[in-house]
């Protein structure tokens, strides 16, 4: 299936340099059409970094290729967003699809994917919980159509149900649209279930495949430098 | 007439400045034309091409400076503003001085009247244009450039207008009250709504009202001087509103 798939971002050789410490050296990688590729690391490995030099947020050095046809959404990790701000997210898509240059219908169908309601979108960001601000993220990410959207940890600091509901609606949104998904991802249970590729940055040899070849043991424990209990753990429930 | 479009527009950009949680910019920045007079009055043109010049360059040199050192927006403007404000006093006649931060009650003249309501009506158009970039930036800075916005640009431009409202309002309301008419309106407006659009709308109306009823005020108390009236209006409706 891979091979048939189209290559959507090839990356050669990526260095990032920030402040003076090396954040990224010589990554390659290649992301095909339909996959959901997961980012997993200990923390302060990078991952946010390189989402973000994906999307040419940051210099490095090397090769970024996205094709042509590629339009890419994204959903940060957090936004410090001022929550006094006098904004609503009906405000905010509304800019967004002014700006984009997308019709109204556009706004429409974003809001209906990640089930917002009226009242959701018409209420003051401040008083939304995390889980709604996070729909809204997810909503102002899918205006513009993308094909192609980076999550960064997009449960993060969400209580378990609500994690669970984001998750599938990240996994509906990939099904039903054939978006390509990269997703950076604390969460092995959730790489486990839903990625169909794995890289794993960190110490040592960055590790890009399948989640079952790469995710071995003794690749867990090198990577977060600790015993792999959770892939025990998934063996058990998931007989993987 | 002008005095009322600069109203609109002091309201306008003091919304966003007051989301961008950098009203006290307003009058902070005023004071950048300062060394702008002095230079101007040793040199003998006028006083406000000498404002014009070195408010600009100010406002360059903040924007660079948070660009290049990463610093907020508001120590940019501290330390830019302490500066000028040091070599302005230093250089104004005290005479010229007094004039220069209280505003003048000059009758203006057609060509400035016409420059003026050019640049009014060009920082009102060009606020409205800008004004989706400028949301997606305050959201997240981060996300607009993901969405494709020029951050620094809009940065940029947004301390343009801001500086170019201050140096309309520099003529009848002096550089210590240029900034207050983007101050009080937005805090006036802010507090009635919640609502972007009502807020920006409210911010406009508050401030054109502080200008129509402080110059009528100075019509009837000239002593006052027309920029101390309209911003005790401003303050006499920021209190009511607190009553709200």
């Amino acid at each position: 299936m891979q091979g048939l798939a189209k290559t959507i971002l090839s990356v050669q050789g990526l260095t990032v340099n920030l402040d003076g410490r090396s954040i990224l050296s010589g990554l390659s990688l290649e992301l095909h059409a339909g996959e959901m590729l997961a980012i997993i690391g200990p923390n302060g490995a990078g991952k946010t970094v390189l989402l973000k030099t994906l999307l040419h947020l940051l210099p490095y050095k090397g090769e970024i290729h996205w094709v042509e046809s590629a339009r890419i959404g994204y959903v940060p990790q957090r936004v410090a967003a001022d929550r006094q701000l006098p904004l609503s997210a009906s405000d905010l898509l509304n800019a967004e699809a002014r700006f984009l240059k997308l019709s109204q219908a556009d706004i429409e169908r974003a809001a209906t994917v990640t089930n917002l309601t009226a009242e959701l979108l018409s209420a003051n960001i401040g008083i939304l919980s995390g889980g709604q601000f996070q729909k809204i993220l997810i909503a102002a990410a899918l205006l513009g159509r993308p094909n192609v959207i980076l999550f960064d940890e997009p449960t993060a600091s969400l209580d378990e149900l609500t994690e669970e509901r984001i998750y599938e609606l990240l996994n509906r949104i990939k099904e039903e649209r054939g978006i390509t998904v990269v997703l950076v991802s604390h969460d092995l249970s959730v790489v486990y279930r839903y990625a169909t590729t794995v890289l794993c940055i960190g110490k040592g040899k960055p590790c890009f495949g399948p989640p079952k070849e790469v995710l071995t043991p003794e690749a867990l424990e090198a990577l977060y430098s600790a015993p792999p209990k959770f892939y025990r753990h998934l063996q058990d429930h998931h007989g993987v | 007439m002008l005095a009322l479009l600069f109203a609109v527009a002091a309201g306008l950009v003091g919304s966003f400045a007051l989301m961008k949680r950098m009203l006290l910019a307003g009058d902070v920045i005023s004071h950048l034309a300062l060394p702008g007079f002095g230079l101007a009055f040793l040199l003998k043109i006028n006083p406000l091409l000498g404002a014009a010049t070195t408010l600009f360059l100010g406002t360059l040199l903040i924007w660079q400076l948070q660009k290049k050192t990463g610093l907020a927006t508001e120590s940019a403007i501290g330390v830019v503003f302490a500066a000028a404000l040091g070599i302005g006093a230093a250089i104004t006649p005290s005479d010229e001085l007094i004039e220069a931060l209280f505003g003048e009650n000059h009758a203006t003249s057609l060509l400035g009247f016409l420059l003026g309501a050019f640049a009014v009506a060009f920082i009102i158009a060009a606020i409205w244009k800008l004004r989706d970039q400028l949301v997606l930036t305050l959201f997240s800075p981060e996300l607009a450039m993901a969405t494709g916005v020029k951050v620094d640009r809009v940065d940029l431009f947004f301390l343009l207008l801001f500086s170019s409202t201050i140096l309309v309002g520099l003529r009848f309301m002096g550089a210590l009250l240029a900034g207050s008419l983007i101050i009080l309106p937005a805090a006036i407006g802010r507090r009635l709504t919640n609502k972007m659009s009502h807020f920006l709308i409210a911010s406009s109306v508050a401030s054109a009202v502080s200008v129509g009823a402080g110059l009528l005020l100075n019509a009837m108390v000239p002593k006052f001087g027309a920029g101390p009236s309209i911003v005790m209006v401003a303050a006499l409706l920021f209190a009511i509103c607190l009553f709200k």
